[in-house]
């Protein structure tokens, strides 16, 4: 058998071997600092409360004897609403929207009080998956930094003033002719269209500006120009047999990644789990950071953001050149496989894809001649069917600024939008509003804009609201309440429809507009009432099919196209700057969420903070190291952050996240990170979200970014990933499976074959995973859905540097590269570093059956089940962390500190305020201090799913009992189940792949996991190895 | 919704006209019944405070009695001790009256300096001592949280005697999430209207559920088991799946005038229940394969334990 003989790390620190790192890698735990216990045990340098406290602790612990227990209070409904139960879950469908975010979800909800989110699987748009920002959500809800009524200026007002000062302002104004804005980003709901309709009818100077924060303006215009169609299309990846992105993150950030990622991972599952399929989509990817789109890629270039456009330019001139389009008149560039991409462009034609990132129309329209050559909008793009979720109009907005500043616009809202914040000309916005006579932010919080804003009248979370949506052309959804309103908020669309003297309950108005509109388009309804009610269980009104894709002309002029890329698209010698979304915290919006803080990035595991990626090159000629200062100055606008050595990233970038820097968020994310939205410009009225001449310079000073990535190394054992390519794959289904040997009398036999252990028997359940290491994209909505689910705790940028986070679940990100180390030594390694293959793995506790944490726990606190399980009891652990210790996962965790009701992480309000108290799931407890804790593969999902099948006197259903991550993963990575019950899909999955693509994690220590995972397969060609240098670009 | 879609409103509205017209009719019989009942329902409440202090009062005549009967001893000890002292020593006979007396509380304070100077008996007695302390220590540690015999007053003077034992209504009827969830639940004040809309409104006691209703302010009643937050305990799988009876942990819960925790609720008791009883089976094709596997194996019946019931995870998570 084949050896593996690739090498991975998990950081550049690790392939370095520096000396922080080896100590680390060696003590999994850092005993608490002198100082943690200092300030406890010394009265005179620690804060007053922690010495009463440690006095306190001696004080209780004397009187505990004669202590009596506390009378608790049971306290039952008045009148108890029918079909809720305590302790039973009830499910709402509803919709998720958070500017132009859609996710059709299901909302669980105890008591009243929403605690989980789901994905709703009836929706054909989103098909049931979540992302990281949907499964935090519902902790959104329960922020406690939310304004709690109305203010008007930083006064807490009633609404009945609120209504009466408003209201008579905007009839003033509007009797002067004077002009009223409406400043919005994407709005998906025709219902509130149709609410901002009306308010316009009854205030008629009023108009209505939409941007984002990540804008598509670009498409939307180049699509126009090139088929006189003003919209985002629908991209179809399903069909797609080689797909080219160039700059676009559309797993991660761009556009609707919910909408692709199912369909992306569709083409690339094979085997068992892809129904017997041996074929695989390839995908390059073109870009400047390392996304996790990129990471996802077979074969990768990068490029320096003034090359963008030629990039797309050349790319087409090279297939043009092949299928007979007019040429282009761009310099040529020399990106590493772009001739390979536009060979299989070519070869798959009409089953290709290109999609790009740039929000510049020339380069969109670049990209439109490029499909159209192709003939991708006869199958992978749809021209027919709108993507709603990106409206903004950047020429528009930049527009308003410029009324704004001239102060000819009287009166202005902000709903769902905070351009002070996120706009490029934020600073020119603030020094505008002043001027302005009446401003009213419908913002959550008193938020940047919010704040300089004469009234916020706030409106509810979306899990409090009535709305619908349509995230894409004829594609219906709506929004319920999960749970009455908790503070005194009122939706945008009453505040609207109140000030504009109309009747205001949005409840009704949304079920009148639906009665006109929707319910014309249904079949089979005996009445409104029936289709309404049938609407809002199932969440999504889809009426019929979708116009199919049709060929469609391009129109628009390539070579003016060509010739504006020519004149933009410099090539420089200098730093560029590339910004850039990050999966979690995206645009910020969300920034006050504790658990999308703690989220690492899928691809730098970096938490709380965002910072100037470079790649090792580009660090080593700046001569600066991890963590140093950097200022990046661009037009008189600076940020100082700390840098992130980022192999992947294009030499002489610096890459740069949005979304951080928030000032007026939170208690959370305030003074997390900088804002680096002063970094965009404006390029022909348009956001551009890159600089190609800043000024980057070494800045005093250090700022330790908290990576959860070197933390639980893989101790530099092998087959801890198993991988191979697609070519070889085909021929032997085991392709890449190393299979470790034991040396006995009798010969080598796998190490399987020998145990001392006579194992468990399972003869009821036997719960296991199956992880497709091809179809997990690293998005990390699992993680997020685990810390849902069971209520881990979130510690702190200063707790994650001292590697004691709390995440059951997390994926781990290794780099690799084809060099050998015996045969090219480590300089080698070094050069290929610099574009590195990526993969993802999830990791969680495996379950052994022959568990090494088990033997070694003196107090048996963990044991195993006879369903497979191995079992974590709380209140039998004293915390020794012997077991944490013999793990050979590095999934135990251990309790550091209460991290409940405890003032050091107030921040973390989810276990820390009575609101956010309300996000706890009830089935599970919330762990003590000094106890260890891990993956119970959601035992109480386990238990109530085998209770629902007993009480209804039968077995559960195949797939009946999914676990938070499985139900959470959009691309179906991780496949959860009964392996005794033939069957559930484990069985079948397992049943061909046990003998091909499954493996166990370090199968040689012999610990038999109930997790198996599938080999990595890459859509390589077989032949030389990966080009180990990468191709300089010129 | 309504819970009744095949009723229309005027359906609806003939029911309550006849609730209303039997209302009518059922309070008239029930001033004529009231004399016979009132008693009764007084008597019931003069008993609380007694049943509830019953065994306490108890404990104490049964330690003074102990006491007596310990004093009697005591006293027939010593004359015996008199007696033979006496009888062994005929020579001190001789000596006077006066000097008789007082050697015996002499010698009583010398044979006491004797045994508590002996080595032997202070030994015996500092281990004795030792012992019990430790027992005792120990004992009261265990019980630290265990309410067994709790009875709190509750904020209504309920009685499940008269409900679940005299009228015998089904336990069911108003733990309405018995057999669905988790908590059994404690009734909402609706249910209580199901009959007292209509029965003995004029009652204090039933007073203060109006008194609820009116003002919004839900009924706080006093918890009697409170098992951890750690444990996970589940009344659908052991009344609904386990067909356990109510009274097989509460106690004779129809014979209570105010609720008591009879069981101590310990992990203890949990697991020795597991071990003993027989898990139902019976007409319940998820425990099919179980028991034809278990049968295979052994001829005993198949215990909650067999089938993994003193697990962990089973409670703990």
């Amino acid at each position: 058998m084949e050896q593996v003989t690739k090498r991975y790390w998990k950081g550049v620190e690790e392939l370095r071997n520096d000396a922080t790192y080896v100590k680390h890698a060696q003590s999994e735990f850092v005993e608490p600092s002198a100082t943690d216990l200092q300030s406890i045990l010394d009265g005179s340098n620690a804060p007053r409360r922690d010495f009463l406290k440690t006095i306190g602790f001696g004080m209780a612990a004397v009187s505990l004897a004669a202590c009596e227990a506390p009378v608790h209070k049971a306290i039952p409904y008045l009148n108890k609403p029918e079909g809720t139960f305590p302790s039973i879950s009830d499910y709402y469908a509803s919709t998720y929207t958070d500017g132009g975010e859609y996710a059709s979800i299901l909302v669980e909800t105890r008591e009243g009080r929403p605690i989980k989110i789901e994905g709703n699987p009836l929706s054909s748009i989103t098909k049931g998956g979540t992302t990281a920002r949907v499964q935090a959500s519902v902790l959104s809800l329960y922020d406690i930094d939310k304004l709690k009524g109305p203010k008007k200026g930083s006064n807490d007002a009633k609404w009945e003033t609120v209504d009466k000062e408003i209201t008579s302002q905007l009839a003033a104004i509007a009797a002067k002719g004077g002009a009223i804005r409406l400043v919005t980003s994407t709005i998906i709901s025709p219902s509130t269209k149709a609410v901002i309709a009306d308010f316009v009818t009854k205030y008629p100077t009023t108009r209505h500006i939409v941007y984002d924060a990540n804008s598509a303006s670009g498409i939307v215009q180049a699509n126009q120009l090139s088929f006189d169609r003003a919209v985002v299309p629908a991209y179809d990846f399903s069909k797609a047999k080689t797909i080219v992105s160039i700059g676009a993150d559309f797993l991660g950030t761009w556009i609707a990644p919910l909408n692709y990622m199912k369909d992306y991972a569709k083409t690339r599952k094979i085997g068992a789990v892809g129904g017997g399929n041996k074929e695989m989509s390839r995908h390059y990817q073109f870009e400047t950071i390392l996304s996790m789109t990129g990471s996802n890629a077979d074969y990768r270039g990068t490029y320096k953001p003034s090359q963008e456009g030629l990039v797309v330019a050349n790319l087409y001139n090279k297939v043009a050149a092949k299928l007979g389009g007019t040429p282009i008149n761009a310099p040529a560039v020399t990106i590493q496989y772009l001739d390979k991409a536009a060979a299989d462009l070519i070869a798959s034609r009409g089953r290709s894809l290109v999609v790009a990132g740039s929000n510049d129309p020339n380069v969109q329209v670049v990209v439109n001649a490029l499909n159209s050559l192709l003939g991708s909008y006869a199958s992978t793009i749809n021209l027919g069917v709108a993507v709603n979720t990106r409206q903004g109009n950047d020429q528009q907005m930049n527009a308003f600024v410029d009324e704004l500043k001239a102060g000819q616009v009287q009166g202005v809202m902000f709903f769902s939008a905070n351009p002070v914040y996120d706009h490029p000309r934020g600073a020119e916005i603030v020094q505008a509003l002043a001027k302005v006579p009446l401003s009213i932010s419908f913002g959550d919080r008193a938020d940047e804009t919010g704040s300089l804003a004469k009234y916020i009248t706030p409106a509810p979370h979306f899990l409090e609201c009535w709305n619908d949506a349509e995230p894409v052309t004829g594609h219906y959804s709506l929004m319920q309440p999960a749970i009455t309103h908790i503070f005194k908020t009122r939706q945008m669309q009453t505040s609207l429809l109140t000030w504009a003297g109309l009747p205001n309950d949005y409840q009704e108005y949304v079920k009148r507009q639906w009665k006109n509109t929707q319910y014309a388009k249904s079949a089979g309804f005996t009445s409104f009432d029936a289709f309404w009610i049938k609407a809002l269980h199932d969440g999504v009104f889809e009426p019929a099919a979708m116009p199919a894709p049709a060929a469609i002309a391009f129109a628009g002029n390539v070579a003016a196209a060509g010739s504006a890329i020519a004149q933009r698209y410099k090539p420089t010698t200098g730093m560029e700057v590339a910004l850039y979304e990050k999966v979690g915290i995206g645009t910020g919006s969300q920034a006050n969420n504790p658990w999308l803080q703690e989220f690492p990035d899928p691809v730098s595991k970096a938490c709380w903070d965002n910072y100037a990626a470079v790649s090792q090159k580009t660090a080593k000629d700046m001569d600066v190291e991890q963590n140093e200062l950097v200022s990046i100055e661009v037009a008189g606008k600076t940020v100082v952050l700390p840098i992130l050595i980022q192999p992947g990233q294009a030499d002489n970038t610096v890459g740069v996240a949005i979304g951080y820097g928030r000032s007026k968020s939170g208690r959370c994310s305030d003074g997390v990170g900088q804002n680096a939205y002063p970094l965009a410009s404006l390029v022909g009225g348009f956001v551009s979200m890159a600089a190609f001449t800043p000024k980057v310079n070494k800045h005093s000073g250090r700022h330790e970014i908290a990576q959860t990535q070197t933390h639980e190394t893989v101790m530099g054992r092998k087959a801890v990933l198993q991988e191979g390519i697609l070519a070889r794959y085909q021929k032997n289904p085991r392709e890449g499976r190393y299979e470790p040997k034991v040396e006995t009398s009798k010969g080598a036999v796998p190490a399987t074959d020998i145990s001392l252990w006579h194992g468990y028997g399972k003869p009821n359940h036997s719960w296991g995973m199956v992880i497709d290491l091809n179809s997990c994209i690293g998005c990390g909505a699992c993680v997020v859905g685990c810390i849902s689910e069971n209520n881990i705790a979130t510690v702190g940028r200063e707790e994650v540097l001292a590697r004691r986070e709390m995440h059951w679940m997390r994926i781990d990100r290794y780099y690799s590269s084809d060099a050998e180390l015996e045969k090219d030594g480590y300089k080698a390694l070094e050069v290929a570093s610099a574009n590195p293959e990526v993969t993802f793995q999830p990791m969680l506790c495996q379950h052994c059956s022959n568990a090494p944490c088990e033997t070694v726990c003196p107090v048996l606190a963990t044991t195993h089940s006879t369903e497979g399980l191995n079992q974590m009891t709380y209140n039998r652990c004293i915390g020794t962390r012997y077991c944490a210790n013999n793990c050979p996962y590095k999934v135990r965790r251990f309790n550091w500190f209460k991290y409940h009701d405890e003032d050091k992480f107030a921040f973390n309000y989810h276990l820390n305020s009575d609101l956010g108290k309300m996000a706890i799931n009830p089935d599970v407890t919330v762990r003590a201090r000094g106890v260890i804790e891990k993956c119970s593969f959601c035992v109480q999902r386990i238990q109530e799913g085998k209770l629902t099948a007993k009480k209804e006197r039968r077995r559960p259903l195949p797939d009946e009992i999914q676990s938070a991550c499985a139900q959470a993963c959009p691309t179906d990575a991780i496949i959860f189940g009964d392996m005794n019950n033939p069957e559930s899909t484990i069985s079948k999955v397992l049943n061909t792949e046990l003998n091909e693509r499954a493996f166990h994690v370090l199968e040689e220590i012999n610990v038999r996991p109930q997790i198996a995972y599938l080999t990595k397969i890459r859509n390589k060609d077989e032949g030389p190895k990966q080009e180990s240098t990468q191709e300089t670009v010129s | 919704m309504p819970s009744f879609l095949n009723l229309a409103d005027k359906d609806i509205d003939g029911i309550l006209d006849y609730i209303d017209s039997e209302n009518t009719v059922a309070k008239a019989s029930l001033t004529a019944g009231d004399n016979k009942t009132t008693p009764g329902a007084q008597t019931n409440g003069d008993s609380t405070p007694s049943s509830s202090s019953g065994p306490s009062e108890l404990f104490t005549l049964v330690l003074v009695a102990l006491l007596v009967v310990m004093l009697l001893v005591l006293g027939v000890l010593f004359v015996i001790v008199t007696i033979l002292s006496k009888a062994i020593s005929p020579q001190v006979v001789g000596v006077d009256q006066t000097a008789s007396t007082t050697p015996l509380v002499q010698r009583l304070r010398e044979g006491l300096t004797n045994t508590v100077g002996n080595s032997t008996v202070r030994t015996v007695a500092i281990w004795l001592f030792l012992f019990v302390a430790t027992k005792m220590s120990i004992d009261g540690l265990y019980s630290i949280g265990i309410q067994q015999g709790y009875a709190p007053k509750q904020p209504i003077a309920y009685s499940h005697k008269l409900h679940a034992g005299q009228y015998k209504i089904d336990c069911n009827y108003c733990h309405t999430g018995v057999n669905k969830g988790k908590s059994a639940t404690i009734p909402a004040a609706n249910i209580c209207m199901n009959c007292h809309g209509v029965i003995k409104k004029e009652s204090p006691e039933i007073q203060k559920i109006y008194r609820a209703i009116e003002t919004d302010t839900p009924i706080e009643w006093i918890r009697v088991h409170n098992l951890p937050d750690l444990a996970y305990f589940n009344h659908a799988q052991h009344v609904n799946v386990g067909n356990v009876q109510c009274q097989s942990c509460h106690g004779e819960i129809q014979k209570m005038e105010v609720v008591e925790q009879r069981s101590s609720l310990t992990m203890g008791w949990c697991i020795d229940c597991h071990r003993k009883t027989e898990v139902n089976t019976k007409d319940n094709a998820y425990y099919d394969k179980l028991v034809a596997l278990h049968r295979k194996e052994s001829r005993e019946p198949l215990k909650v334990a067999n089938i993994g019931g003193l697990e962990c995870s089973k409670c703990h998570y």
